[in-house]
This record gives C-alpha cells, structure tokens and sequence, in this order.
C-alpha cells in the first residue's frame, strides 16, 4: 500500500493550520479582556478556535488513506512550525532548550503512536 | 501583557497549568472517540451536530474540550506559545496510561520509552532557559 500525496498534503496542510491556531490563541490571550464585546470582537481568538477545529478535520481525513508510518512522522512535524511562527509573530526566542525538548517531544510522540499499533497487532 | 513581560515564575506557572490541564484534554478527547461510536458509521454533518448535544459523552466531551481550551488561553497570557504548544503533547502520555489502567490494554518498550521522552522533554521546558 503506498500513501497518497493528497493524504500528504491532508495532514502538512492540518499541521500548518493547526499551528496557526496557537498563534491566534497567543495573540487573542495577549489582548484578552472579559467583557462580553471585548471577547466578540477578539477575532483572533476565534480564528485560533476555528484553526483548531479545522486542522482536526483536515487530519481525519488524510490519516484515513496511506501508510501511518508516513502519516504519523508528518503529524509531529507539524509541532516544528510552532517554534517558527513564535519567532515570527512573538519574537519568542528559539533557544538550545526549546529545540532539545521538542526533538524529545516528537520522538516520544513516535514512539508512543508505533508502540501502540504493534501492541494492537501483536497477539495476546 | 505579554509574555516576555511576565516574570520567570509566571512562566513556569503557565507550564505547570497547562500539563494538568492536558489530563482534561485527555478525557475529553476518550469520550469524544466513545461518543462518535453512537454516531453510527457515516453519520451526516447534522446528525454530529444534533449528536454534539445529544449524546451526553459528546457533549461531556466538547465542554472539556471547551475548558482546556479556556485554561490554554490563559495560560498563554503569560506563557510562551513555544513552550506551551509541545506541551500538549503530554495527552499521549495520559491516553497510554488511561488505556493500560481501565482498557488493560498492554504496554510495550516502545511506548514506555515515548512516555520517558515526552515527560523528559516538558521537564527540559519546564526547568527554564539556561542558555
């Protein structure tokens, strides 16, 4: 079985968007005020919202066509794009730390997502 | 406010909120997966709309999912995005411990090494910045 270049594109594309999503959370948190008007008129917080929602649709769909073990490295991926649009939108700085534990993070995810299809297909 | 003008233990508070707040995240999200089952196979947008309100692990679900998502934007008032983001990723950690503990579903090396990974990479966020 080989994996789709839509289902690719599926899941990049939730990972950029999914990511965006944090940036309209931060950027809706930074100006938070809770007050009725002022939480209808943070579109960012919305847009961060709907980023979200959209992202969790979008990678439904493309996990649903192609090998997982193509899919599930382009999903943790998509954590690295937080790291940039940080830098870029918050001048949040991209330190030897942040990089370490992310690469931990992603390979935690890994091997969390790989462990426990083989725990699923081994016999028991 | 913003965070590069909160203090290091406001950030470090943030970190703390939002790693208990993925144990929400956690269940709202197990009982989403339990209540799409009541959806049937191929259900119609509608019917996942209706079914949001109807089906009560759907709509516990949402509503936590709703309360994570409120504690994330506070957090992010004083946290970096870039801290709190792969932070979330602490949920996987807590789906493999739920599935061992209620589902008995069996743990393997490979899974333990990944909660060991996720767990030492917050950690590496959570001490700070040294560099």
């Amino acid at each position: 079985m080989t994996t789709p270049l839509s289902s690719m594109l599926w899941i990049a594309g939730g990972g950029v968007i999914g990511s965006l999503g944090g940036v309209g959370l931060k950027a809706g948190a930074n100006r938070l005020k809770l007050t009725i008007p002022a939480l209808l008129s943070n579109w960012q917080l919305m847009g961060g919202v709907f980023a979200y929602l959209l992202s969790s649709v979008l990678f439904v769909k493309g996990m649903s066509k192609g090998q997982l073990s193509v899919l599930y490295p382009l999903v943790a991926l998509g954590q690295i794009w937080t790291l940039l649009w940080a830098r870029v939108f918050f001048r949040e700085q991209i330190t030897r730390t942040k990089v370490m534990a992310l690469a931990l993070i992603i390979l935690g995810v890994l091997l969390i997502k790989f462990g426990s299809d083989q725990a699923a297909l081994a016999p028991h | 406010m913003t965070a590069s003008q909160s203090t290091p233990e406001q950030r470090r508070n943030a970190l703390i909120a939002v790693a208990c707040a993925t144990i929400i995240q956690t269940i709202a999200q197990l009982l989403i997966k339990q209540g799409t089952l009541s959806l049937g196979e191929n259900p119609s947008l509608f019917d996942a709309l209706r079914g949001m309100f109807t089906i009560l692990p759907l709509f516990g679900g949402y509503a936590l999912y709703g309360l994570f998502t409120i504690i994330m934007v506070f957090a992010l008032r004083h946290g970096e995005l870039s801290m709190l983001y792969p932070t979330m990723a602490l949920s996987f950690v807590w789906v493999t411990v739920a599935s061992a503990l209620w589902l008995h579903e069996p743990v393997n090396a490979m899974e333990i090494a990944g909660i060991a990974a996720i767990i030492g990479g917050v950690a590496l966020l959570g001490r700070g910045d040294k560099t």
